[in-house]
């Protein structure tokens, strides 16, 4: 494997676990909820994901716990946002923090055991073509999975027309309540599919990226997708993109060291960060591009009239 | 029905005036900790010597931690409750808590105190610390023994003396095997982040270095190095369970010997203020087995142990030039505990500048 393949296929497991959180709370967002609290989901899911995997010897089934677990905090969101009317952004928060203490508190017995990991796919043959033989075909299977769902992604949002009422009630909740669409409803089942993303995400570093459970060991990469959402402005594959390049930024930098190239550390560290504000100022300088594809809805509560 | 009324409340009585009696016979030895008593790291290592105590010292002594401290004034109120509650020893067991254990231990003066990596002491105060140089040297000399491209990759968390003493010891028993050995360095900021020490040793791996020796926490670089059928060092724990076809040797904290040893002064009454700083010797420093190595080097690297521990050899034994050439400590000439607590310059062979 040459330098340059190994860079590529780092950045491309930074990017996984970034890719499946955005991807889920970009549909939440589309549908008009803002949910704050992936941070807190994503730490459940790696979790679940590593005890089930743990107690029952199969990542598969950790897998499947993680997207459950994941499902269960986006529930306790959606009960409380949507049906008690809560505010969206103080219930978020509080569900980051509840994640994270819960995580750490069923974590407590999974601390210092090393975890199973999940076999990546080698494909005799393909997987040996230089440069894009292990890039394309030599990953793991829960890589596949993220690239699937984005196009999935996409397709439902755009080409069907269940992704259209989604639309809809993202951007005006009273023309599709009274158009007799479920706004409630579908606002409830694409909260869960943010929650099913999340804790994918979690599970992917707890089973594939450092496959070992820690408390807090989600680091801050929730509210790394949670930037990338607007860095895309709501586009699935733009959240591709975005993805990669965060994750990029991430890994050059600890090259940049290796090579003792003179920048300052905490600089580079502080580098993907500094990139979302930058570009958060750039996407919302430009009006049109905003208002075409900003949720009109986002984060406003919506009570169905009787 | 009267009779048996006063004696069962006289038997509660008795209850209540033995119970607070019987505990005070035991003295009270409290731990604080900066992080969950379970880390995996640097905490862990601490709960491990409390458990020591509890062992050898359990029919005198009655334990207790606090954790999850943060570093700053709630730690302060935290150190105080304790010497309230009746504590006659406080350990406190992380560099932020130094200013705080001093406050308190001036209101308190029959407590005792131990402040773990500080350098502020007082009549009812010590220091104490750990001589890990010791092992970053051995664990040197293997990784120069055993690379073969001649490149380690070192993962760092901050620029403290600590840390660079560590680095610096590290390449003095690089150097001793092959002086041309070379180490990349990567500073994560961070003593606990296995995704990002996950990364930095995939990128060091793809920068060529095929042995990572790292001064963080988690056991990811291990288990990169396990993935990419290359090698590493264990740090602060034992890891061999993570990684048991990558990890050479681990360099552990050992807390436990010096804990018995010092709660035992307390109870003798010959507890005294002191700066403590033991290492290979006392076995507050230990060297987990040397695992995946050839039988040579594996003894070459007991017999540096064994010289260390009789105090036949030191690590930071001259000449030791710094990066630009000038020369620190002449042939045969050892660096004093000061010099090495206050280290802030990269010994030469090592590229690169120590951020500031």
């Amino acid at each position: 494997m040459t330098m340059f393949e190994g860079i590529l296929l780092t950045i491309v497991t930074a990017a996984t676990p970034l890719l499946f959180v955005a991807i889920g709370e970009l549909v939440s967002e589309r549908a008009g909820v803002l949910n704050l609290g992936v941070e807190g989901m994503m730490a459940v899911g790696a979790v679940c994901g590593f005890a089930i995997a743990h107690l029952s010897g199969s990542p598969i089934l950790g897998i499947f716990a993680a997207i459950l677990g994941g499902m269960i905090m986006a529930s306790l969101f959606a009960v409380v946002t949507l049906i008690f009317v809560a505010n969206q952004v103080a219930s978020g928060l509080a569900l980051t923090l509840f994640g994270l203490g819960l995580s750490a508190l069923i974590g407590d017995a999974f601390v210092g055991i090393p975890g199973i990991g999940l076999p990546k796919i080698d494909i005799p043959g393909l997987s040996d073509i230089p440069v894009i033989g292990s890039l394309v075909f030599g990953l793991d299977p829960l890589t596949y999975l993220a690239v699937a769902i984005t196009i999935a992604v996409s397709w439902f949002l755009f080409r069907t027309r269940g992704g259209l009422i989604l639309r809809s009630v993202g951007d005006n909740h009273v023309s599709a309540h009274a158009l007799g669409y479920g706004v409630v409803r579908v606002r409830f089942m694409a909260v869960l599919f943010g929650g099913a993303c999340a804790g994918l995400g979690g599970a992917y570093l707890s089973l594939v990226y450092t496959p070992q459970w820690t408390q807090n060991m989600t680091a801050g990469r929730g509210w790394i997708a949670l930037a990338l959402v607007v860095f895309a402005s709501w586009l699935p594959y733009r959240v591709m993109i975005g993805a990669v390049l965060f994750g990029g930024i991430s890994i050059l930098q600890l090259h940049a060291q290796g090579f003792n190239v003179p920048i300052p550390s905490q600089f580079l560290t502080m580098l993907p960060y500094l990139t979302t504000v930058i570009v958060l100022v750039l996407i919302s300088r430009n009006r049109t591009l905003l208002r075409i594809n900003t949720p009109a809805c986002l984060g406003q509560p919506f009570v169905p009239d009787r | 029905m009267k009779r048996l009324m006063i004696a069962a409340s006289a038997a509660v009585a008795l209850a209540i005036a033995s119970g607070p009696a019987g505990a005070q016979d035991k003295l009270k030895a409290c731990f604080v900790y900066v992080g969950p008593h379970n880390d995996g790291g640097w905490s862990e290592g601490h709960e491990t010597g409390r458990l020591m105590v509890d062992e050898k010292l359990g029919d005198k002594v009655e334990t207790s931690y606090v954790e999850n401290v943060p570093e700053g004034p709630d730690a302060e109120r935290a150190i105080e409750r304790l010497a309230r509650s009746g504590c006659g020893i406080i350990f406190t067991t992380s560099f932020g808590f130094m200013d705080p254990t001093l406050k308190v231990a001036e209101k308190f003066p029959d407590v005792k105190f131990e402040h773990a990596t500080g350098f502020k002491t007082a009549d009812n105060v010590t220091t104490y610390n750990a001589r890990f140089y010791e092992g970053r040297y051995i664990i040197g000399e293997i990784a120069a023994k055993m690379s073969k491209t001649g490149v380690a990759g070192y993962i760092v968390s901050f620029p403290i003396p600590e840390v660079i003493m560590g680095i610096n010891a590290f390449m003095l028993g690089a150097q001793s095997v092959n002086p041309d050995f070379k180490v990349k360095i990567v500073w994560i900021n961070s003593w606990f982040d296995p995704g990002k020490e996950g990364d930095a040793a995939k990128a060091l791996f793809d920068q060529g270095a095929d042995i990572i020796v790292q001064h963080t926490d988690s056991p990811a670089p291990l288990q990169i190095a396990q993935e990419r059928g290359l090698h590493g060092f264990g740090q602060a724990h034992d890891m061999y369970d993570f990684a048991p076809k990558a990890q050479y040797t681990a360099i552990v904290d050992n807390w436990g010997p010096y804990y018995v040893r010092r709660i035992q002064d307390v109870l003798d009454g010959t507890w005294k203020s002191e700066a403590s700083w033991d290492g290979l010797k006392e076995g507050t420093v230990l060297m987990s087995d040397y695992t995946n190595l050839p039988d040579d080097v594996a003894a070459e690297a007991e017999a540096t142990e064994a010289a260390i521990i009789a105090g036949e050899f030191h690590p930071f034994t001259g000449p030791i030039f710094k990066q630009d050439g000038t020369e620190v400590i002449g042939e045969g000439e050892v660096l004093d505990d000061g010099a090495l607590l206050g280290m802030n310059y990269y010994i030469k062979g090592i590229d690169g500048e120590i951020p500031q």
